[in-house]
């Protein structure tokens, strides 16, 4: 079942075609990754998706609804969650202080003043849930700022998953991983796979083709090959474009 | 606990200060009580939130203005009106200069809140509603039924310091409460804010048009103490005096908006008065404005930031 | 409003927004290259218009001379600037380039106060600019006023050769739009900083020198056109020159105009034109940047 789809988006800056009418389809309980070369569009095809970059035309949608011209809080709130490359977090507040506001995002009741944050037991229960899932409950206490590299990016997808998401787009999740947080990590993100759908965009290609369900490839802002793992490894372009082989064969 | 007791022990030293010093000084912690709401107001929008805006005066002037424009011309008008005109008048124009520079970021931001502040201030300075170019005069202070006559010294003295215990209080809550949270990780990060859904521009302008507000509030207070405003109070020098006495404080503390006010309105005293610096005090721009240089480069954590300063040194 | 009267305000309109032009590109490039705000720019163009105040009974016959020497020893001045007190300004916080350029206005303007006072002063329109081109029957155009706009146009094609046909102007719009860049490039930045910083200056004190003969002389000039220049630089866009100048002409018109038809209230048009330019495009007409 598809929980969210691309069609034909496009994203152009001036004279340069970014993004060329690509589809795209994130189904329940799959990982989709997404693999291309620097510069093929991956980034912005995301940015896309999440809300920060409008497309030039082409539509997304997530669970039947047309959220093409939704800005980013409102797909957030409807269940689309989006992890960073580069590490977004908050480094003066403490693991569960990052957990609970976001979680504070879904039941704001801003106005009231009187009462701490603190004392939202239902963002914080949220919370809990999140650094459970990403496995973080024992550094719940410590602060942000101080986590090693590996951990960090464990609370990005915390900070992700208390939003309580029906589709995560994560940009490069294992970036700067040793070998065993990276192991962690795709243990990980196996189980966020369940009753959820995942976009994975990463350069680990060992990775990638150990948990992806399907993968999809970009080159030049346009997808050259989308299939399963074998079909993608069989498909000569690919094989020229991205996994370094020669050409003719 | 322990964060209460400095600002409760201050306002009970202040509430027995005008039985202790002489009617001079009394004046003088009125004033700085007065630029402490102000100065807090801005910290609400530099400190907990992010945002550095340079036209903050033009909501601490409108509310002055307002005090004094709305004010009959020969009987005193009353407390319960003009205070509140005057909070919405200044808020009213913060939500419009809000929405239109919230659209901006950093530089562009500081450049548009000074723009607008600039408008306002030419508003009064050159126009009818204005009056006069140099000002205008409040011929009776404001009073309230028969308990409440700002003119008399004491009756305004702790009326300024409720509004100040007031605004302290205020903005503590909102620290620590989920409006204050997310105006935190909006200062830190607006980019995740977004992407985890908060609607940020909503948060940034709410923060926007209380800071305006409470500025508003200030303005009323300092019209019923000098019984005088002028466009000057609308000027960037004042937007960026009010910057400094927060920065000078400690950004990040409500203590160090108030040690900024009491510490910088000090020092404009002491530069300007000849029996303590002599000739110089005809100069105290050139002694502020090197004193100004010296700090920024040296304290740029301000004074709160001090005792880790000079703990780091060791 | 007839013909010839419709004439002499576009003229003044044209005048008004070249003068501002030269402002507001300096504030720009500084901006743009350098990430400083400028706060200070103000006290330039009232530097500008003090040396020439001093400055006139030296060059009693030669005033485009005077201009020159002034150019020259405002971009000397700038230079030195740059290297004892704006080069510490690079990487700080927005709030700290604000408070530190304030503090420096407030220390200029108590050092103008101790060199020349704080009266106001006039500086005469030399002879062969004074007088008046006849328009129409009726109506006549200050000679000096079409020298100053010819005079800042003549600056404005000066820069733009510099800016696009240069080697050193090739760095500056490459700076503009991507700081990092240019200093991954191994370009000298810190010299480039400088110059650019220099020429900001005497930009701005070559306003203020052509436009004394016209205003007065006096404390506080440079902070009412500073802030005009932040408006224009708001609407044309951070780091582009071409934003400046389409955007200091603009202001120049609104400004102009508004004053014939709408009098005392005509000052708050250029922010109105400001909240129009926020709402429909908040990064400026022409930014280089991505909003």
């Amino acid at each position: 079942m598809s929980l969210m789809q691309a069609r034909r988006l496009t994203r152009r800056f001036g004279g340069l075609t970014a993004v060329d009418s690509v589809s795209l389809d994130l189904a329940l309980d799959e990982i989709h990754a997404l693999i291309g070369t620097n510069g093929a569009g991956k980034s912005t095809l995301v940015n896309m998706l999440s809300g920060e970059l409008p497309a030039s035309s082409g539509q997304v949608l997530l669970e039947g609804t047309d959220i093409t011209r939704w800005p980013q809080p409102r797909r957030a709130r409807a269940g689309l969650g989006r992890s960073y490359q580069r590490t977004t977090l908050f480094p003066a507040f403490t693991v569960f202080e990052n957990c609970r506001l976001a979680a504070q995002a879904s039941r704001p009741r801003s106005w009231v003043l009187w009462e701490s944050a603190a004392a939202c037991g239902h963002a914080g229960a949220i919370a809990g849930q999140a650094l459970e899932a990403a496995g973080l409950a024992d550094v719940a206490g410590r602060q942000a700022g101080t986590l090693s590299h590996g951990a960090k990016r464990q609370l990005e997808i915390a900070l992700c998953l208390a939003t309580q998401p029906r589709v995560l787009l994560l940009d490069e999740p294992l970036a700067g991983m040793g070998a065993e947080e990276t192991e962690r990590m795709l243990q990980l993100l196996r189980t966020l796979k369940r009753a959820r759908a995942v976009l994975l965009v990463e350069h680990d290609m060992d990775a990638v083709f150990r948990i992806a369900d399907r993968i999809t490839v970009m080159a030049n802002g346009a997808v050259i090959a989308s299939g399963t793992p074998e079909e993608v490894r069989g498909n000569r372009e690919v094989r020229v474009a991205y996994l370094g082989e020669g050409d003719a064969c | 606990m322990k964060d209460w007791l400095i600002p409760v022990l201050g306002a009970v030293l202040l509430a027995l200060l005008p039985l202790m010093v002489e009617p001079y000084t009394q004046d003088l912690t009125v004033k700085m009580m007065v630029f402490a709401i102000f100065a807090l107001s801005l910290e609400l929008l530099v400190g907990m939130t992010g945002l550095v805006s340079l036209g903050h005066a033009a909501f601490f002037g409108i509310g002055a203005y307002v005090t004094v424009l709305a004010s009959p011309e020969y009987d005193p008008g009353s407390v319960a009106m003009l205070l509140p005109m005057a909070v919405l008048a200044a808020a009213a124009y913060a939500l419009i200069v809000g929405l239109l520079s919230l659209r901006t970021k950093g530089a562009y931001f500081i450049m548009v809140t000074l723009a607008f502040a600039q408008m306002a201030y030419f508003v009064f300075h050159d126009t009818r509603l204005g009056v006069s170019s140099d000002g205008i005069f409040l011929n009776v202070r404001p009073v309230q039924g028969s308990w409440l006559d700002l003119d008399d010294k004491r009756h305004l003295f702790y009326f300024v310091l409720a509004c100040l215990v007031f605004t302290y209080s205020l903005l503590a809550l909102v620290r620590r409460s989920r409006f204050g949270h997310a105006l935190a990780g909006i200062r830190v990060n607006e980019q995740r804010m977004r992407a985890v859904g908060f609607h940020t521009f909503g948060y940034k302008l709410a923060a926007f048009t209380l800071a305006g507000a409470l500025a508003g509030l200030a303005g009323f207070l300092l019209a019923a103490k000098d019984a005088a405003v002028n466009p000057a109070l609308l000027s960037w020098h004042e937007s960026s005096a009010v910057l400094l006495m927060i920065t000078l404080g400690g950004l990040g503390h409500l203590r160090g908006a108030v040690l900024g006010t009491v510490v910088f309105t000090l020092l404009k005293e002491v530069f300007s008065t000849h029996s303590l610096v002599g000739p110089l005090a005809d100069h105290w721009q050139l002694t502020l404005g090197v004193t100004v240089i010296a700090f920024v480069a040296l304290l740029p954590h301000g004074l709160m930031g001090l005792p880790q300063r000079l703990r780091s040194r060791r | 409003m007839d013909a010839v009267n419709f004439l002499v305000q576009c003229l003044n309109a044209v005048q008004y927004g070249l003068l501002l032009f030269l402002l507001a590109s300096g504030l720009t490039l500084i901006f743009g290259i350098m990430g400083v705000i400028n706060l200070a720019h103000g006290s330039f163009y009232m530097l500008g218009a003090y040396m020439a105040f001093v400055l006139t009974p030296w060059f009693a016959d030669s005033f485009l001379l005077m201009l020159v020497a002034g150019g020259v020893l405002s971009a000397l001045f700038g230079y030195v600037l740059e290297w004892a007190f704006y080069s510490y300004l690079y990487e700080r916080a927005h709030l700290q380039q604000v408070l530190m350029a304030w503090a420096l206005i407030l220390v200029f303007e108590e050092l103008r106060s101790l060199a020349v006072g704080n009266d106001v002063h006039g500086v005469p329109v030399p002879a062969w600019l004074s007088g008046s081109v006849p328009l129409g029957e009726l109506m006549t155009y200050p000679v000096y006023r079409l020298f100053a706009s010819v005079a800042c146009i003549a600056i404005a094609a000066a820069l733009y050769w510099l800016v696009n046909r240069t080697r050193l102007g090739m760095m500056i719009r490459a700076g503009a739009s991507n700081r990092d860049m240019v200093r991954g490039l191994g370009i000298d930045i810190r010299r480039l900083y400088r110059i650019v910083f220099a020429g900001g200056v005497a930009l701005a004190a070559l306003a203020g020198m052509i436009a004394a003969p016209m205003s007065s002389v006096y404390p506080g000039m440079g902070s009412s056109v500073l802030i005009i220049c932040f408006v224009v630089v708001v609407i044309g866009g951070i780091g582009s020159i071409t934003g400046a100048l389409l955007a200091s002409l603009l202001v120049g018109f609104v400004d102009t105009f508004g004053k014939v038809f709408f009098a005392e209230y005509a000052g708050i048009g250029v922010y109105l034109l400001m909240a129009l330019v926020l709402i429909w495009r908040p990064e400026g007409l022409l930014s280089v940047r991505r909003a």
